[in-house]
């Protein structure tokens, strides 16, 4: 008997050791710092940035350079609900996700009509128009930007009880709820991703990945599944940039809708990395967050040391260092490849 | 002029070419025959440069020449007619043979002119964009921009794939014209009747292996038959 | 006669963002590179110029002249050294390292210029106008739009009438073909990327000469002159001006109905022809 299987020791391993880290991660509040705690908030949203745009570029061949509009968009309708609806903060996030699956509706009706460098253009001019039509909503503080009320940010759903629990002020409270809501999203977005890859659905796309003609005539409906991956992509962005703003509690155009902060600098964390696999947006966000704290003190020799190891990496490791990680030691983390298992290959192929 | 030394050629992990040896003489016709997946093109795409070799398994005038890139090669007057003619779509008839000539400039008997004497009916259509031509002017056209350079060695990759016998007929007749320039030519074919009438001299391959070495005017159709299968003579 | 001069204004504002476009536009139709880098390119040129004019005293004339050459040399090292490793059938790799230059560049130009508006002084055409009856237009348009065209004109002529044009051509038909035509396409390919740098210098004059620029800039412009590329379709330099100038009067028109229209209108403007003709006005050859 022998049967298909995508799982390995390490990828077992692997489960057991993340299983620990989420726990050991929401009970962190409790021992750590602010700083570290906002850090932290940093990094997990970065990472489920980063994971999304992995999903589609590194296994769908969507190549967003619009991602921005679903962060900006999610993040304003974070700041809509809460301002002009009166929702509490978090019920507000959900809007957030459904206003960027709304937008992604006719963004994908647009930019699928268009292949390759024109997909990534188009994609940019959409957000590009996203951030002009929301810069004209006055009563969101227009082109300058406008901050979260105080009466809305100092009563947030749950604030009470993390006071209580770890009796901490409001501001750190409000932190720590952010952070626990980041963290829960990353998971669920790796995970998501993860579940996706090794379902009958992740082999489908890597058919569509690889050959589009092929997967089509072996039945790989691959408009359908380019369409859902581009939904539930732009839906969990959505989520990401309320989350995002809702730690700031202040927002304007320019910021929500950054080309640089939320597409350049994704896709330098999945370069650098390792596109096409879970475990390079991981290594990608802490390289970055690690260039980051060490270069903070020099202003935008930050920025520029960046952009040259994205070129550098994409120039000698074009599979990014998990790339190097893996062919050296042969490891998968998150293996979402199908092996035969149980079954001795005799003579080899 | 031109020799392979223990040639091997590799399409990623697939195997092509296993140690092939030919030799040309300056001047000389020589022919290369097959069947499909022989690796006749497989060779002479590594001659021409389009696959990249050791540097010692091919060698020109005395010189190892079988790392240079396709450009540096042509340069040294060795000129190939591509499978499949791949005229350039955005240029015209005259842009194509044009550019043939440009990157070497050697003396010789081809010219714009001369090529149009050859080909008569290009002249008529120097204004057309290349691939707006029949098949057979097409041909016509790569062959006339391989010569644009007045190579010392013309490599003429299954000219007649794809065209009607009358076609085929009319260029066939131009190959004589061309040898009276001086050129050498290689031609790969698949029609043995063809190509034992214009060459000196007859490599049959197999499998990625020379399996025969005669004089044109010397083999006989049984030896082509066991080269042709592997069976034996 | 309000909309005539709306109309005027647009078709010469056309001529700046097509004057931004033409080099990309050589560049994306030869070689299929999208280069997100080329917004900040031009504002690293204009920068060059600006140092022309203050630190030597040249005029911006002189000064583009003498940045021509420095900016073609830049193209074409960039390209020998980092493009053409990067190129191939997938768009992700050249896409991530122009990316990467894009922020090294915008961070660069702060480091060395800071933050600070700067512009190209003009001296007395900086405000001068042309009355033509019924509209009024300045001289520094038209100058620009004038500029755009015979950029066009002479990059056509390279393109159609010469040696160097016909190998641009073979190159972007089939690269392996005209390998053995004994052309180089990476050579090729960077004597282009040097050739459309040259475009940017001028274009960068024209910037800094109309308008405030600063280190960040470069990206707006670059959307502006990828929509003018893609609207007229994939190696049409006319198609390129034609982009540029419907571009140019949908803002103009966008901002004659509510000044916060201006760039919106540009933008909806290309999602439409998107929509009608998703491969362009006038596309070249099948892709």
């Amino acid at each position: 008997m022998y049967r298909l299987t995508t799982r390995t020791r390490a990828g077992t391993a692997t489960e057991i050791a993340v299983l620990v880290v989420i726990l050991a991660g929401l009970a962190l509040p409790a021992v750590t710092t602010r700083g570290v705690i906002q850090d932290l908030f940093f990094i997990l949203t970065m990472l489920t940035l980063a994971q999304i745009w992995n999903l589609l570029a590194g296994y769908g061949g969507l190549v967003s350079v619009g991602q921005q509009a679903f962060v900006g968009l999610g993040a304003y309708a974070l700041f809509a609900g809460v301002i002009l609806l009166d929702w509490d903060p978090v019920p507000a996030i959900l809007l957030a996700g459904l206003a960027a699956l709304v937008l992604a509706i006719p963004t994908a009706f647009f930019a699928f009509r268009l292949q390759g460098a024109y997909f990534a253009i188009g994609t940019w001019v959409i957000a590009e128009v996203t951030r002009l039509l929301v810069a004209q909503r006055k009563a969101l503080g227009g082109g300058t930007g406008i901050s979260l009320p105080r009466e809305a940010t100092s009563n947030i759903m749950g604030t009470d009880a993390i006071r209580a629990l770890f009796g901490v002020r409001e501001a750190a409270a409000r932190d720590i709820l952010a952070y626990w809501l980041a963290l829960v999203l990353a998971v669920a977005v790796t995970g998501g991703i993860y579940w996706l890859l090794r379902s009958r659905l992740g082999l489908a796309l890597a058919a569509v990945r690889d050959n589009v003609d092929a997967a089509q005539s072996v039945g790989v409906d691959v408009a359908r599944l380019k369409w859902a991956v581009f939904l539930i992509a732009a839906a969990a962005t959505g989520l990401t940039g309320a989350l995002i703003f809702l730690q700031t509690a202040r927002i304007s155009p320019d910021a929500a809708f950054a080309v640089t902060d939320w597409t350049a600098y994704v896709i330098f964390i999945v370069v650098i990395g390792g596109i096409g696999t879970i475990e390079g947006p991981i290594l990608g966000v802490l390289v970055f967050f690690a260039l980051r704290s060490a270069l903070a003190d020099y202003g935008s020799w930050y920025l520029m040391t960046l952009g040259l190891i994205a070129i550098v990496v994409m120039l000698f490791a074009p599979k990014g260092l998990w790339g190097l990680i893996s062919a050296r030691s042969g490891l998968h983390l998150f293996p979402v490849r199908r092996r035969l298992a149980g079954l001795k290959i005799e003579g080899g192929i | 002029m031109l020799e392979t030394h223990g040639l091997t050629a590799n399409y990623g992990q697939f195997r092509a070419l296993f140690g092939v040896d030919i030799t040309v003489a300056a001047g000389e016709c020589v022919a290369i025959i097959g069947a499909n997946g022989a690796g006749k093109s497989t060779l002479m795409r590594s001659i021409a440069g389009v696959i990249r070799n050791a540097a010692a398994m091919v060698v020109h005038r005395g010189e190892p020449i079988g790392a240079l890139s396709s450009a540096e090669i042509m340069k040294r007057g060795i000129a190939m007619v591509p499978e499949g003619r791949r005229l350039f779509a955005s240029l015209t008839v005259e842009e194509n043979l044009l550019i043939g000539g440009q990157a070497r400039k050697a003396p010789g008997p081809w010219s714009l002119d001369a090529v149009y004497q050859l080909f008569p009916v290009l002249r008529e259509r120097r204004k057309s964009p290349g691939t707006a031509l029949s098949g057979g002017q097409q041909q016509m056209v790569a062959i006339g921009r391989a010569l644009m350079s007045n190579p010392e060695l013309l490599l003429c990759d299954e000219i007649s794939l794809g065209l009607a016998p009358v076609v085929i007929r009319d260029i066939y007749a131009a190959l004589p014209k061309i040898r009276e320039g001086g050129a050498a030519i290689v031609v790969v074919e698949q029609d043995i009747g063809k190509a034992l009438a214009v060459a000196d001299r007859v490599y049959c391959m197999m499998e990625g292996r020379v399996t025969l070495v005669s004089k044109a005017a010397e083999v006989t159709r049984r030896q082509i038959h066991a080269a042709y299968f592997g069976e034996a003579a | 006669m309000i909309w005539l001069d709306t109309l005027v204004q647009g078709i010469l504002l056309g001529g700046l963002y097509a004057l931004f476009a033409a080099g990309l536009s050589l560049v994306f139709g030869i070689m299929r590179l999208v280069n997100l880098a080329h917004g900040d390119l031009i504002v690293l040129a204009a920068y060059l110029v600006l140092m022309g004019v203050t630190l030597l005293g040249l005029s911006p004339w002189v000064a583009a002249l003498v940045a021509m050459p420095l900016m073609f040399a830049l193209g074409w090292l960039l390209q020998a050294a980092v493009l053409n490793r990067v190129l191939g059938k997938d768009i992700l790799p050249p896409l991530l390292v122009t990316f990467g230059l894009s922020v090294a560049l915008q961070n660069g130009l702060l480091e060395a210029f800071s933050a600070d508006s700067r512009r190209i002084p003009a001296g007395t055409l900086e405000g001068a106008s042309l009355d033509l009856g019924q509209v009024t237009v300045g001289v520094m348009p038209l100058m620009t739009f004038a500029s755009a065209i015979a950029a066009i004109v002479a990059l056509n002529g390279l393109f159609y009438h010469t040696a160097l044009g016909r190998a641009f051509r073979a190159t972007s038909d089939d690269a392996v073909t005209a390998g053995l035509m004994g052309i180089e396409p990476k050579q090729v390919f960077a004597v282009a990327t040097g050739i459309a740098m040259v475009v940017v210098t001028l274009a960068a004059l024209y910037l800094g000469m109309r308008a405030n620029f600063d280190p960040s800039i470069g990206p707006a412009r670059l959307i502006y002159a990828f929509e003018a590329v893609i609207i007229g379709g994939l190696g049409s330099l006319w198609g390129t001006l034609a982009g540029g100038i419907i571009i140019g009067v949908a803002q103009t028109a966008g901002a004659a109905v509510n000044p916060e229209w201006q760039i919106l209108a540009g933008h909806i403007a290309f999602l439409t022809v998107m929509l009608l003709k998703p491969r362009g006005l006038f596309p070249r050859a099948v892709d």
